[in-house]
Parts: structure tokens; sequence; C-alpha cells
């Protein structure tokens, strides 16, 4: 320290000011290289494999063979739009209940636990490490026709004296939206609980309602969460295929049952790769209008 | 007045309809507790018969189950420990440094986690059909980490954004160098959000079916073994094991969340 | 590591400090010399840069040209954990994870010094945190945060103290009191303290040296009294305190005096306020006076002999305790600002014609054609 430096920084008087780390410079990409390869491995090329995979004909005994046969879509397509339709139907209603059941309670969480809104929290998780499938068993015996819901749904006239819920688009949905219900409420918590308080109170300082004050000022700051919640539901629920085979029957079936069995029971690769393909892009385009419309990036 | 009188209706309102949400949340499991006492006869645990204690006596009495358990954790350590090092790795790239690519990395990290697993579980399938590799342990270990990068890269990436930089900034001033800047503020710093996001990737690869079922050849892991039992026949050892992973979660989450509110007082 | 001395080579010079940000220049050709255990503040609005050239002293940031020299050792290209200075940091960025104990000896631990009980002990005590060693940061109050910050810094003797804004986040009363401490502090180490602060009242309390700040340039370098009766720029003048700027024509010189003319008016200021330049030019000056220099009188009282002396009319009177500010409207529709001490007299009412009077040496004069900035670019040297 105390001996005089050699050499007076001569060379930084140039124009353009130089990066804060230039030793450093490399540094990012060897941090990023390990994580972005292995996706670029097990995502992106998996991805160009569906892609390939989707263009090719022929028969599993003969093997496949890539031609470019755009017509695996349109056949697909044609042949599964009901499934494709029910997919998305069935995950849209499942993702407004969710935010219907978890909105209140994250509000409540935020706003009005105090010191019990960590207990409430870990309350609100721990359902979800009973294992995905053993608690869609758990609704298959809650929903079956001997149990206490159907008894009371048929009591309160809601059912008919046959009716069953088992086996019906109903249980489908109900499972769909209790299996996702985390990754509504989590999100939604967080963007309500970092709202100050005296924007609200500043609301009704101006002479909002209460209700007013929710409607003008606590909501729109909540839509991120609404934004992440919706799409964190949405995305699993229209690809899912255990509920229907727990919950439902093959009259119910969503386009992730038929690409299950095309890939994994039928082997038809091309037409279950077709399938996923489209399904993707569906999803990425909805997700993308539905964030530009949001206009939001919240969830990176 | 009327606004009091509104307020005390919203707040019990509210509280009213979170209770319930709870109680709706909590169903299944009270169901797969009390079903693991079931005195079961036939082959598919869905009706009450009697209360015993058997299974809980003899959980590994099913054959394979331990077996899938011992598997499922295995690797679900194994995805943990490297998803979450390449994960945070990337996270401080992204937070801490400039750098050409930010965008793309950016969409990559947030493309995994905006597909459907059926998407990314036959995805890779397809990679390993064609390129010729048998499924089984090791293609469930390379998809498990390849999910879980993403979500420790968002869970770390969080904290990093939410730490102030002048305290690297004070330690730099303070005598440390880079090596103790890093030893002795940041990674103590991080760690709380490194350790949820090991958390939530061990959970993530532990329950995870879709994008097994795909990749897994002759391997069983535990919710494999679940999805065959249901096929086959219910035995109240997987209740067992449901609630004893419940509790387990219970537990560590419980105590994490005590430690924490310990440290702050 | 010993006892601090006020050591000669402990003087620090910055030379053609440049900071660039993209298009934006943040420090702009600085110069300044800062002897050894003076206490300088560097005093600006945000934005003018003072925060930058802390931070590249410091070495939390690169000069983009320029030079730092510190005693005889160059620290232009050092890392900071190189530089014989240490930083009380705005918000004083304290270690959450550590507590108070080992928030002090974490710069004596990193130097590879085992035994650091007594010190941390001495520098609490200095500091009047004796029995907070194991709290955490986030259960001390601010003021208290505020001196294991400065403990923080201290404990490791540096040549040199930077302080960015240390008293911004405390309440007023707390701020005063933190001011006294720290200035109590700096006559005790010894060691230079450099101090950024927008806060001219705290600059002008704390500091032996006051280095005015705008746009990444040094606007003016002095002791307090000096910047705040001779200013050499409107940004000056009006940055610390208030200024009543009078637009006036030189109308000649007499002896020690120079006659100035505004509208009817005529007023003298001592010759040697006016520099060369100011003589020879468009012939016009701004003449400034404090609110506080001002007479406030009846129309009709005689002027005293060898004061200046205005008329106008009160418009408006504001009581604030210790004095009444008043604003006149003179002839020419200006309106200046008058504080006038509450001792004896009542207050004047408005619409009373008044006549304003001061010593010619209590005002300052600066050149009509420079706008708010004085352009050259001097060499700053602390006296």
């Amino acid at each position: 320290m105390t001996q005089p430096l050699v050499a007076p920084a001569a060379d930084t008087g140039a124009d353009v000011a130089p990066p804060v780390r230039r030793r450093g410079r490399w540094i990012p990409y060897l941090l990023l290289l390990p994580g972005l390869l292995w996706l670029a491995i097990f995502f992106v090329l998996p991805m160009l494999t569906v892609a390939s995979t989707s263009l090719q004909e022929g028969s599993l005994a003969q093997g496949y063979e890539l031609t470019w046969r755009l017509a695996n879509y349109t056949e697909a397509a044609q042949r599964y739009a009901a499934q494709f339709s029910r997919a998305f139907l069935f995950a849209a209603a499942s993702t407004v209940l969710a935010l219907v059941v978890s909105y209140p309670l994250a509000y409540f969480i935020a706003f009005k636990a105090g010191r019990w809104r960590n207990l409430l929290l870990l309350l609100v998780i721990a359902p979800f490490f009973t294992s995905f499938l053993i608690r869609t068993l758990a609704w298959k015996i809650i929903l079956s026709d001997s149990g206490w819901v159907v008894g009371t749904f048929q009591t309160l006239g809601l059912l008919p004296e046959q009716g069953r819920l088992l086996a019906t688009s109903v249980a489908v949905i109900a499972g769909l939206t209790y299996n996702f219900l985390p990754f509504m409420t989590l999100p939604l918590y967080a963007s309500l609980e970092k709202i100050d308080r005296s924007l609200i109170e500043a609301a009704t300082d101006l002479y909002a309602s209460p209700f007013t004050a929710f409607w003008k000022v606590t909501w729109p700051l909540s839509l991120p969460g609404v934004v992440a919640g919706t799409l964190l539901t949405f995305i699993p629920a229209a690809g899912d295929f255990v509920n229907v085979r727990f919950l439902g029957t093959p009259s119910q079936s969503m386009i992730g049952n038929v690409i299950e069995s095309r890939f994994l029971v039928v082997l038809d690769y091309p037409t279950a790769a077709a399938l996923s393909f489209t399904l993707m892009l569906a999803i990425l385009l909805l997700v993308g209008l539905y964030v530009r419309r949001a206009g939001t990036e919240t969830i990176v | 007045m009327s606004r009091r009188l509104w307020r005390g209706v919203t707040r019990n309102l509210v509280g009213f309809y979170a209770a319930l949400a709870l109680l709706y949340l909590f169903l299944p499991v009270f169901v797969v507790i009390v079903f693991s006492f079931n005195d079961n006869v036939g082959r598919f645990n869905f009706t009450w018969q009697g209360f015993t204690l058997d299974s809980w006596l003899n959980p590994c009495g099913v054959a394979g189950l331990c077996q899938a358990m011992i598997r499922s954790i295995q690797i679900a350590i194994v995805s943990t420990i490297v998803a979450t090092a390449l994960g945070t790795m990337v996270a401080f790239a992204l937070v801490r440094h400039r750098f050409r690519g930010r965008a793309m990395t950016n969409l990559l990290i947030f493309l995994p986690m905006a597909s459907p697993e059926v998407v990314l579980g036959s995805a890779m399938l397809a990679l390993f059909l064609n390129v010729g590799v048998r499924t089984g342990f090791l293609t469930i270990l390379l998809g498990h980490i390849m999910f879980n990068i993403s979500y420790v890269v968002v869970t770390v990436k969080a904290r990093l954004l939410g730490m102030d930089s002048r305290l690297e900034e004070a330690a730099m001033d303070l005598y440390a160098d880079e090596w103790q800047t890093f030893r002795r503020v940041t990674l103590p710093l991080v760690t709380p959000g490194v350790v949820a996001a090991a958390l939530l990737a061990f959970a993530l690869s532990f329950d995870d079916f879709i994008i097994t079922l795909f990749n897994s050849g002759n391997t069983t892991t535990f919710p494999l073994f679940v999805y065959g039992a249901a096929q086959r026949g219910i035995p109240p050892q997987i209740n067992v094991m449901g609630t004893a992973l419940f509790a387990v979660a219970f537990v560590v989450l419980l105590v994490g969340q005590v430690t924490r509110r310990f440290r702050r007082s | 590591m010993t006892t601090p001395q006020p050591t000669e080579d402990a003087e620090l010079r910055l030379i053609g400090l440049t900071k660039r940000f993209g298009p934006v220049t943040a420090v702009d050709d600085l110069h300044l010399r800062v002897p050894s255990g003076a206490f300088i503040a560097l005093l600006g609005p945000s934005g003018c840069g003072k925060t930058t050239t802390l931070r590249m002293v410091a070495g939390l940031e690169a000069p983009t040209a320029g030079q730092i020299l510190l005693g005889d050792s160059d620290l232009t290209g050092l890392k900071p954990y190189r530089r014989p200075v240490n930083t009380v940091f705005q918000s004083y960025a304290l270690f959450p994870h550590l507590d108070i104990y080992e928030n002090v000896a974490f710069g004596l631990r990193r130097s590879g010094i085992k035994d650091v009980r007594a010190q941390v002990g001495q520098m609490l005590e200095l500091v009047q945190l004796t029995g907070f060693e194991r709290r955490r940061p986030s259960q001390v109050s601010g003021g208290q945060a505020q001196r294991v910050a400065l403990a923080r810094a201290l404990i490791n003797h540096p040549k040199m103290l930077l302080l960015d804004e240390p008293l911004g986040a405390l309440d007023l009363k707390l701020r005063r009191e933190m001011q006294l401490t720290l200035k109590r502090i700096q006559e005790e180490v010894r060691i230079t303290f450099l101090h950024v602060t927008h806060d001219q009242e705290e600059a002008m309390t704390m500091a032996d040296t006051i280095a005015v700040m705008s746009q990444g340039r040094i606007e003016q370098l002095g002791h307090p009294e000096q910047l705040y009766e001779r200013p050499r720029t409107q940004f000056v003048a009006n940055f610390l305190g208030q200024s009543n700027m009078l637009r006036a024509t030189v109308d000649g010189r007499d002896g020690d005096l120079v006659t100035l003319r505004i509208a009817d008016t005529t007023l003298v200021v001592p010759a040697e306020m006016l520099s060369h330049g100011m003589l020879t030019a468009s012939g016009e000056v701004h003449v400034g006076v404090r609110p506080e220099k001002l007479d406030l009188a009846p129309v009709d009282d005689p002027v005293p002999q060898g004061r200046n002396a205005l008329r106008g009319v009160v418009v408006d009177t504001s009581f604030m305790g210790t004095s009444t500010q008043y604003l006149v409207r003179t002839g020419w529709d200006q309106e200046l600002t008058v504080f006038a001490q509450n001792r004896h007299t009542d207050v004047v009412a408005p619409g009373t014609r008044v006549r304003l009077t001061w010593r010619p040496e209590h005002a300052f004069v600066l050149d009509a054609d420079t706008p708010t900035s004085a352009a050259a670019p001097q060499p700053a040297v602390a006296p």
C-alpha cells in the first residue's frame, strides 16, 4: 500500500466508458453455461425432436420416416378437436374456480390474519405434500356414489336421485381445481401482501366505500398475482390427464389423455408428437396474448 | 355506523370464507389419514370397514412400495442438488452481471414452466427414442433436473433481487476481497433463498408423475407405484405413505418457520 | 493499525476526475485537494455528481478518466478493499445477518486480526453503544445504526473516512445531535472526513471546508463563512441560504468604492469586489444582499452614514419566531426578502412605505454575463 504505484491510469481517457469489470466479462457466461446447456439438451432439443417426429410417416412395425407430412396436424386436429376444446374448457373452468376459492383466502391471509399469517400459509401449502395421485384418489372416495357429498347433494335436491358426481365432468373439474390451487393462492398472496395499506386508507379517505376501495385500488394492484396465478393454474390443468383417469371416464378425456395413450400405449408417435406440439404452441399463444393483454411480465 | 357495520360483516365474511376454503383444502388429507387406518379387505381401499393399525405397523408390506419410495427419494435428492447448483449460478448471472443474450436466457428459463408437463415428458421421450437411449432411472433424473432448473432460478433470483447490493459494497469497503465478500456476506444472505429453492425442487421432483411416466422405462417411482396400484388395487399402505409425507412436510415447514421467527427476535 | 495520527501523507488529490455513464457525464474533470485531517463537505443538489465522486474515491466506481491520489499512493485502479479508506453508507448497509459486535469487527477480521475484542469494545464506547454487542441491526434505532456504521468504519483507522449522506435517514432532532457527535469524533481522531450531503445547513455546521458541486463540477470551494459571504456564482449564492439579486449598471469609481445604478437609485460597493473583467465588460453586474443584512426603517428616517439605501413598499409579512420575513417591492417592481429580528419593533404592516439600508461590504457582486454557474475550470484547493 505504501509504495508508489507504477502507472497512472493513462489509458482511460477514451470517449467510451470501459465496462465496470473488464476482467470478469466471461464470468456470467461461465455461470450460465451449465444450466443453459442442460436446458438446451433436455428442453430445446426434445422440442425440435417432437417437431420433426410430428412430420414423420410410417408404422411402428416398419419404422417412422421424416416425410414432412403436414397432414399429421390436420388429421390430428380433426380427430381430436373435441379433446382439445374439452381440455381448454375444463382448464378455464377450473382456473376460474381456483381464483374464486383462492382470492378471498389469500386476501384474508394478507390483510386480516395478523400474526397467524405464516401458520395459515403453511396450512395452505401442507395438503399438497400428500402426493398428487394420492389426493386425487382421495377425491375419488369423497365423490363416490355412496359418499356423503353425493348424499347431501341428493337430499338438497342439487342432484337427482340416481345422479352421481364421480365419472362426470363436474368431478374432473373439481379435481383439477383442487390439485392446482396452491399455484393460484401463493402468487395472489404475494401480490396482495405487497400492497401498501396506506393506499387503501387513502382511497377510503377520498370517499371511496370499502367496496369501491377494493375495486379501484386493491384489485388492480393485485392483478400481477391474478395473471401469474391463472397462468400457473391453467397451464398444468390444460395438459393434465390424471384427473380424467381417476375421476372421469373416457368420454371426458382431455388432450393430455390422447397424447399419453398415443405415445405410451398405441405408439403412434407422429400423431402424438403433432398433438404435443400443437398443445405447446396453443398454450404459448394463449399465454403470450394473455400476458400482453394484462401488460405484465410477472412470471420471470 | 353503516361503514362500521359493513366492515364487521366483511371481516367475518372473509374469515368465514377462508375457514371454509381451508376445510376444503384439508378434506382430502383427512380422507387419506382416516383410510390409512382402514381394515381393508378388498382390492380397493375405498369404503370404511374398521379400524386397524396393521398398515402402519407394516408399511413395507406391499411388494415394491418401499423400493419405489427409496427410488423417488434418491431421484429427488440428486435432481435437487444438481438443479439447485445450476439454477443458482444462472440466477447470479442474471441478477449480478451484464451480458449479451439476457432476453434469450430469460425466455429459456420461462418456457419449461409455461409448457404442460405432458408436452415436456413426451418431447423428452421423443428425443430418447430417436437417439436410442433406453429410458429408466437416468432419464427420469435428466428430466427432473431440467424442469427444476427453472424453478430454482426464479426462486433464487427473487431473493437476490431483494438483497441490497450496498451490503456487498460495504464488505469490499471493509477489506473483504471478492471471495470473502461472497463467503461472508452474499452467501449467508442468499442461503434462505437457495434453501427454499432446494425444498421446492425436492418436492416437485419427488411428487412428479407425468414427466416421469413418459421417461421411466421399467423404473418405478412412488407416484408411478400409486398409479399402477390405482389400476390393480390400492393397499392402505399407500395412505400410510401419503400421511407420512404430509406429516414430514408439515413438520419441516413448521420447524423452518419457528426457527426463522426465533432468529428474528 | 495503532493510534491514529494526522499524517502528512493522507492528503487527497483528485486530478481531472471524470465519470461518464453512457451519454451522461456525472463528474466532469474535477480537481480537488483535501489536506490531511480536514473535514470537507461535498454539497450539492441530487445528481450533481457528489456521490459518484465519493464512490470513485471508495473504489466502488471506476473513473472514466483522471487520478485519485492519497498521500503518495495512487488509488485510481485499486479495488475497494485495497484502499485505506472506509465508508459510512447511506442508510448504513449494516450486515443484517451479523450482530453489532461482528458488524464492527468485520473489517479487522478481514485484515486477519484475530483478537478484536479490545478494539471493538473501545469503538463501541466511543460511539456510546456499549451493551449493544449482541443485538442485530434490525433491533437498533436509526441513530444507533448510524453510530454502528460509524464505528464499523472508524475501527479500521482509515486514512480517510467517506460519509455518504450519513444523516439523511434521521429525524431533525437526531440529525442535529449526530452532527455534533460526528464533529466531536472527527476532532478526536483527526482523520480526513469527506462528507457528501445535499443539506447546506449540515455542511455549514460540520465541515471546515465546503465544496459546492453542480453538474459534475465544483462551483466554489472554501470555508463556510467565505462561501456564504462571498459566493462567486449565483448557484452558490442561492444554494447556500437566500439572496436578493439586484441587476445594476456600473456608474464609476470613487476611490475604494464603485458606484452602481439601478433605475434612479445609486448604490456603492467596495471596489475589491469587482474583478477586472466585470469593470470592463458590458457594464452590468449582479449585486447580492442576504435578507438578514437588510435593515428595514420608516421611509422618512435619515439614512445612516455610509449605508446604501433604497425605497419600497411592504407587500407581505410572515412571522417566523425569532424573526419576521418581509417581502418589499422596490420602485422597479422587484420583490426583496428581508429578515428582521423580533427584538423591539412592532411588525410593519403591508402597504407601509419603507427604506431598506445595508452596509456596502455586506453585499457581494457577481458578473451579470455569467449565468448561474462559473464555467471556468479552476483547480480547487482547500485552504
